[in-house]
């Protein structure tokens, strides 16, 4: 059996990580754009628009993001598609940050005062106008240091694609311990650097929390 | 050739799911209260004027929150035993979700205390009040009430959060079904019918905590 040094252990977490931080900026960028389509449809449809987008909120924020991996994975299949654990974690996780996403973004959108919709309707402008000249540029203000925090949840998602045999940052701790008798060694690397790659986002949101703050004062 | 989905696959296995279930709702409540608490205790030692333990508080709430909570519970459930401390499936579960719980309602808890006014508090100290009463009447319950809403929605989210303990072998819902569909292959439906449950159990969750929050801090406002 081949030795493994604290060099080999770290060495290794390292490549798997990199698969960790490709599939969170993976779910955040598609995330992102379902999440607001999912605003705009919401914003500019009718009751039903509204019922089906809440009911989609509900939906993601209310069950196990592993349930919905599994559902991924297990129900494309019968689909005719054929899923391999990368696209089914992409895609999960792209629902479950779109979910959350279009929540955070809903409540931006109305802490824009109402006078400014009056306004822009009295100008004339149509929706698209009005949502790409007056609102969104007000709501993506309040909107960021939000959105940067939630980054962090998507980060810490990406370990439960582990379940569904993704080989990440997570499954790979799971496979060196495997090899190597040593959980407590393994497990608080991989906790370094999910903390490594966590904690300067949560700071980032801070920041720019206070920032936005001072501004709007 | 069209899948024949089968949901009368799971019927025979009611009773697994249920256990299940009974399990999740334990973990959830041990989770909940021992995690709040934790959480209020955290909240008051990163808010009294004693600097090493307000750092070492933060130190373990940016720990806790900066890392995945499936980290957090391999490392209680394969780590911890290198130091010899040992511990059951259902207690490296229970563990892992009151040392998560608590990080996070301590800094919600302590944004409530930071929204409570000063002068309350030097009102209270003017009527002799002594620390741990101005802590209990002044501070804690205003604090708590303004941030039941979030507080709600975190034990919520360690609720579902729960369905990794499967992978330790914690035998709740996500396990059982699992386990179900280890049996009968029906993975879609299994995991169908249990995504339904949990969402039934976040949505009661979510109302029990709204009747409790508004008897704890209504009723005795007007008493």
């Amino acid at each position: 059996m081949p030795e493994f040094t604290l060099w080999d252990i770290v060495h290794n977490l390292l490549l798997a990580a990199r698969w960790t931080v490709l599939l969170s900026i993976l779910a955040f960028v598609l995330g992102s754009i379902v999440g607001l389509a999912l605003l705009l449809v919401r914003t500019a449809g009718n009751r039903w628009a509204v019922r089906f987008v809440r009911g989609y909120v509900e939906l993601f924020q209310g069950t196990p993001l592993l349930m919905q991996l599994f559902i991924v994975f297990f129900g494309l299949p019968l689909l005719g598609l054929d899923v391999s654990p990368w696209i089914a974690a992409t895609f999960g996780l792209t629902l479950f940050t779109s979910a959350f996403l279009t929540e955070i973004w809903r409540g931006c959108v109305e802490s824009v005062a109402k006078g400014q919709w009056e306004a822009s309707t009295a100008l004339g402008m149509n929706f698209t106008q009005q949502m790409l000249y007056v609102i969104l540029p007000q709501a993506l203000r309040i909107a960021v240091p939000p959105t940067v925090g939630f980054s962090v949840q998507v980060v810490k998602g990406t370990a439960v694609t582990s379940i569904i045999g993704f080989v990440e940052l997570t499954k790979a701790g799971t496979m060196i311990t495997n090899a190597t008798y040593a959980p407590f060694t393994v497990y608080g690397c991989v906790a370094v650097l999910y903390f490594l790659i966590c904690y300067p986002l949560s700071l980032y949101a801070r920041h720019l929390e206070g920032k936005f703050r001072h501004v709007t004062r | 050739m069209a899948y024949q989905f089968d949901f009368g696959a799971i019927l025979p296995h009611w009773k697994l799911l249920l256990d299940g279930v009974v399990l999740t709702t334990e973990l959830a409540a041990i989770g909940a209260v021992a995690g709040v608490g934790l959480g209020i205790l955290g909240a008051w030692a990163r808010t009294a004027r004693t600097p090493v333990i307000s750092q070492l508080v933060g130190v373990y709430v940016e720990l806790i929150r900066n890392t995945p909570f499936l980290v957090q519970l391999f490392f209680i459930f394969f780590g911890l035993p290198a130091l010899g401390i040992k511990l059951s499936e259902f207690q490296a579960a229970a563990l892992a979700m009151v040392v998560n719980l608590g990080a996070y309602s301590t800094e919600i808890v302590r944004a409530g205390i930071q929204a409570i006014p000063a002068g309350q508090i030097e009102a209270a100290q003017s009527l002799a009040m002594n620390r741990v009463q101005i802590f209990r009447y002044i501070i804690i319950r205003p604090a708590l009430k303004k941030i039941w809403p979030a507080l709600s929605s975190q034990v919520v989210i360690v609720m579902l959060g729960s369905s990794v303990c499967s992978q330790i072998a914690a035998e709740e819902l996500t396990f059982a079904a699992n386990y179900i569909q280890g049996m009968n292959f029906r993975a879609f439906e299994v995991y169908f019918v249990t995504t339904g449950l949990y969402l039934v159990m976040s949505i009661l969750l979510r109302q029990i905590l709204k009747v409790f929050g508004n008897f704890l801090f209504e009723r005795r406002n007007h008493a």
